[in-house]
């Protein structure tokens, strides 16, 4: 009688203890053939994004090759157009996207408050992922990672010339001379807004403001600005599309200042009602492969959470620059403000 | 008398057998057009008055007129349009002149390039132009160092400046001045010039004192179409406003849809935008409906014709300057961004590439899903929207239901609605849970039939006019219904206007982007609204390829739609 007493106390305690670790993230999944099956007949994966076309399309490019017969639907705008994008689908009732990935984590806390995603745990992401890189209640992790970046064209600045601190930008000599993306437009670009406001004051951004710079929309786009040579400098842009256009031959040179550089989380995660559940699953678990992760790096120039990315040996190791982290809950609580300001101070 | 007593007569005894159909036609066209067009403004209004909780409130209109930045995007947006419409009809005039009422050579292929210029849509010029004129990297500006050996700093043109982008809409904004005024020019009647002469006027004086206040009702009327042109455009804004540093009210009203989207302001700022537009257009129509005059002696034989002598070099100069920049150096520029790697290249042998294009057709996951769904929007539209078209304006045209012109007010009406304040209003109308029509192709449909029906009625009200009724009766008498009537007779009659109206349509649909960014989804992509996205993140070599693909194939159906053997084509 005891015995039974005892054994039915500990069923109830297993019951509710596997309650809760459900309730915290789902148990790690692997890609099973079944998985694999089940994700062919459904043929597609609509797949949002903010990360470079390119980039995005190339990871596409790999996915299709691993599993023949997929295709992979890539949607890319910027982050906060993505975030947007989703917000009216969403509210509508509209549910076309699988996956989404964007580079402002704070958007992320949003999705899960409103519940817009499904948890799951890709294998890979339990076992690699530290615990900061990723949703304690398993909803997405961090896919990448992005430094928005200070630089250059050095064949039409000198070194000696070159800024070399953000408040350096503020130098009239610099006027009309350099280009900046949009944190209404760019995840990253609201990131580093809100660390640098914090670690500089809105008065930089009011001074940058009277610079008479060029404002682009996507932190994809100052890079290749400078590659065309419509302006020298960047006040923010991707560090990764300036690692792609340097690997195609273009003279431009990254400056980490010492006051540090803003570095921004991109999560992933699978929508709450994704049209191909089972391609939702196998594709969000290929995105943290080795070999996809490795693409980011190669191909993409992205930084990766995962250990065993090997990064090119011409790119300065993250460990040797500082960042500035910021902590995506209190960006989201900044959004507002941020935006105002932004446009108090360059118009748009 | 006997003839008129008959036609009376026997469509009577003829309805008992055979219904017509004109009440009920005219029962659901209306209801079509009211939904259409009256809907959409009923949510704007709804949702310009209530606050985000729902209880009616009058904070969004005050916000309009305390907030610097909504202010500024407004005022902005009406120098801007003011700007562009004199720029256009202070262009368009002389071109007008030069083509209607001058022994230049090759007037018809002028006055017809230029109409075709109108294929472009004008976002695409703004990114040809950015290529163009951007201050360090921009064409022009790397030729005009080159030539006269300048440092790095300087330039000739910015074309992200307020002027910059009053010119790139001047650009497709002059023809809509230049076809009205070259019509009324051709009107003129050369009896009061050659009155003129007579009295000793010399040339010049006749012109201005005679032929021009003639053709002034119609100057003024195509620079106020180019105001609403230009106020109304979002896509050219977008593109050369932002990275200035400012807005227009079209980009501000846009913004507010960054999520959590402010649907009430944007509904506020929406509105006096929709009362501009309409004071304009009924300035518009007054001014034509003025016009008695020029056409007073319109029989009198055909118009003179100045001989330009040895002017013609000047005018060749003028005409071949317009066509440059608001043709051939656009397409130049789009041409060889889509063979190089970079803008800052030449193109030469080396640089020469298909990477670009590969990239699109092949790499680019989106370009056939658009492509594909512009082409299915572009001929859905142009096809329901010419049917409408046809019936309201034989409806209002032979009015066989009291009421009928009721419709034509209707079908005319949009032409009021800015495009991005249709986006807004249809995108509160249709995009909630009870009609789920956001996401699909039905909600742009809905938009586009909406935007261009006014196009194609107009087109088609004025055909109507052309065509007697007499054939109709005659068909009527036969026994024919009115619907079999309308087919079998007057669509033939009517076959140019008709594919005209067509055309019209689908090239509206292609060039639209101002409601259509605010109404597409990721299965619901169109090719204007990639080439927006890609612009945004600076992929030139993409637009270029994409741009280029977009105009061959507008080319291709406008091409193909003149030539299909339809509405009895074949047997006449």
């Amino acid at each position: 009688m005891r015995t039974s007493r005892i054994a039915v106390a500990a069923a109830l305690g297993a019951v509710a203890w596997s309650g809760a670790a459900i309730a915290a993230a789902p148990a790690p999944y692997t890609v099973t053939p079944d998985l694999v099956e089940a994700a062919k007949k459904e043929g597609t994966v609509v797949y949002y994004t903010s990360t470079d076309v390119s980039v995005a399309e190339a990871l596409g490019k790999l996915f299709e090759q691993k599993y023949p017969g997929m295709h992979v639907q890539v949607e890319r705008s910027g982050s906060e157009r993505v975030y947007q994008r989703i917000g009216q689908e969403y509210t509508s009732g509209i549910h076309n996207a699988d996956v989404i990935e964007t580079s402002d984590a704070s958007n992320f806390l949003v999705f899960k408050e409103n519940g817009w995603l499904t948890p799951a745990v890709p294998e890979d992401v339990a076992k690699l992922w530290p615990e900061k890189d990723r949703d304690p209640d398993g909803q997405y992790a961090a896919f990448r990672a992005t430094l928005t970046v200070l630089a250059y064209r050095s064949d039409l600045v000198k070194p000696e010339d070159a800024p070399k601190t953000w408040t350096d930008l503020l130098d009239p000599k610099y006027k009309s001379k350099i280009v900046k993306s949009h944190p209404g437009y760019s995840g990253n670009v609201m990131t580093a807004t809100y660390a640098l406001s914090k670690l500089l004051g809105w008065d930089y951004f009011k001074k940058l403001g009277q610079q008479n710079i060029m404002q682009v929309q996507s932190s994809t786009e100052p890079p290749k600005i400078l590659s065309q040579g419509e302006r020298p400098i960047q006040a923010d842009g991707n560090e990764y599309n300036v690692f792609i256009l340097q690997e195609k031959g273009v003279p431009i040179k990254v400056v980490y200042p010492a006051e540090g550089t803003s570095i921004a989380f991109g999560n992933a995660a699978i929508l709450a009602h994704p049209p191909h559940p089972n391609a939702a699953k196998l594709f969000y678990s290929f995105m943290f492969s080795q070999e996809a992760q490795q693409l980011n790096s190669d191909v993409g120039g992205l930084r990766s959470v995962r250990p065993d990315v090997k990064e090119k040996s011409s790119r300065t190791p993250l460990s040797q620059i500082k960042v500035l982290m910021s902590d995506p809950a209190d960006v989201r609580d900044a959004v507002e403000t941020i935006k105002q300001k932004y446009e108090e101070y360059f118009g748009t | 008398m006997s003839s008129t007593a008959v036609s009376i007569e026997r469509p009577q005894s003829r309805r008992l057998g055979n219904f017509d159909l004109s009440m009920p036609l005219f029962l659901a066209l209306a209801a079509i057009l009211c939904v259409l067009v009256l809907l959409p403004l009923f949510w704007l209004g709804y949702y310009s008055l209530v606050d985000r909780t729902g209880s009616p409130t009058l904070a969004n209109f005050q916000r309009l007129f305390t907030d610097r930045a909504i202010r500024r995007s407004f005022l902005i947006a009406l120098g801007m349009a003011a700007s562009v419409g004199v720029l256009s009809c202070v262009v368009a005039t002389p071109l007008a002149w030069l083509v209607a009422r001058t022994d230049l050579k090759g007037r018809a292929f002028i006055r017809s390039i230029v109409t075709a210029s109108f294929v472009t849509p004008p976002f695409l010029g703004a990114i040809a132009w950015e290529m163009l004129a951007a201050p360090n990297s921009g064409m022009l500006n790397v030729l005009y160092r080159w030539m006269f050996n300048l440092d790095a700093s300087a330039h000739l043109f910015n074309i992200f400046t307020f002027s910059g982008l009053t010119f790139a809409i001047t650009c497709y904004s002059f023809p809509f001045v230049f076809t009205l005024v070259a019509n009324a020019l051709d009107k003129v009647p050369s009896d009061l010039e050659e009155a003129s002469a007579i009295l000793g006027g010399k040339p010049g004086t006749t012109l201005r004192r005679v032929t021009l206040p003639m053709v002034l009702p119609a100057m003024l009327a195509g620079t106020l179409v180019a105001i609403v042109q230009a106020l109304t455009m979002f896509g050219s804004p977008a593109i050369l406003a932002l990275p200035a540093g400012f807005h227009v009210i079209t980009t501000k009203i846009w913004s507010f849809f960054q999520f959590p989207p402010r649907l009430d302001l944007a509904a506020a700022s929406a509105l006096p935008l929709l009362v501009v537009t309409v004071l304009l257009l009924q300035g518009q129509k007054w001014l034509l409906g003025r016009r008695g005059y020029t056409v007073l002696g319109g029989k009198s034989g055909v118009p003179r014709r100045t001989a330009l002598g040895g002017w013609k070099w000047l005018a060749w100069a003028y005409v071949g300057t317009i066509l440059a920049v608001t043709i051939i150096l656009p397409y130049a520029a789009l041409l060889k961004t889509a063979l190089t790697h970079t803008i800052a290249e030449p193109l030469t042998w080396q640089t020469f590439t298909l990477h670009n294009f590969h990239f699109v057709l092949f790499e680019f996951s989106a370009t056939q899903l658009a492509i594909r769904n512009t082409l299915l929007l572009g001929i859905m539209s142009a096809t329901v929207a010419t049917g409408m078209a046809l019936v309201i304006a034989y409806l209002v045209a032979r009015r066989p239901v009291r009421g009928a012109s009721l419709l034509g007010l209707l079908a005319t009406a949009p032409i009021a609605v800015p495009g991005i304040v249709l986006g807004v209003g249809l995108f509160l109308a249709y995009a909630n849970p009870t009609f789920r029509l956001y996401g699909t192709l039905w909600i742009l449909l809905i938009a586009f039939l909406t935007l261009e029906l006014p196009a194609g009625y107009q087109q088609l009200s004025s055909a109507f006019r052309g065509v007697h009724p007499e054939l109709e009766e005659a068909s009527r008498i036969l026994g024919a219904t009115r619907l079999r009537s309308l087919w079998q007779i007057t669509a033939p009659l009517l076959r140019t206007s008709i594919v005209a109206a067509w055309c019209f349509v689908f090239i509206g649909t292609i060039r639209e982007l101002s409601a259509t960014v605010l109404l597409t989804t990721a299965n619901t992509k169109l090719v204007s609204v990639i080439i927006y996205d890609l612009n945004e993140s600076g992929d030139f070599g993409a637009i270029s390829v994409l741009g280029i693909l977009l105009l061959i194939v507008s080319f291709a159906v406008v091409f193909v739609a003149n030539r299909i053997p339809l509405l009895g084509g074949t047997r006449g």
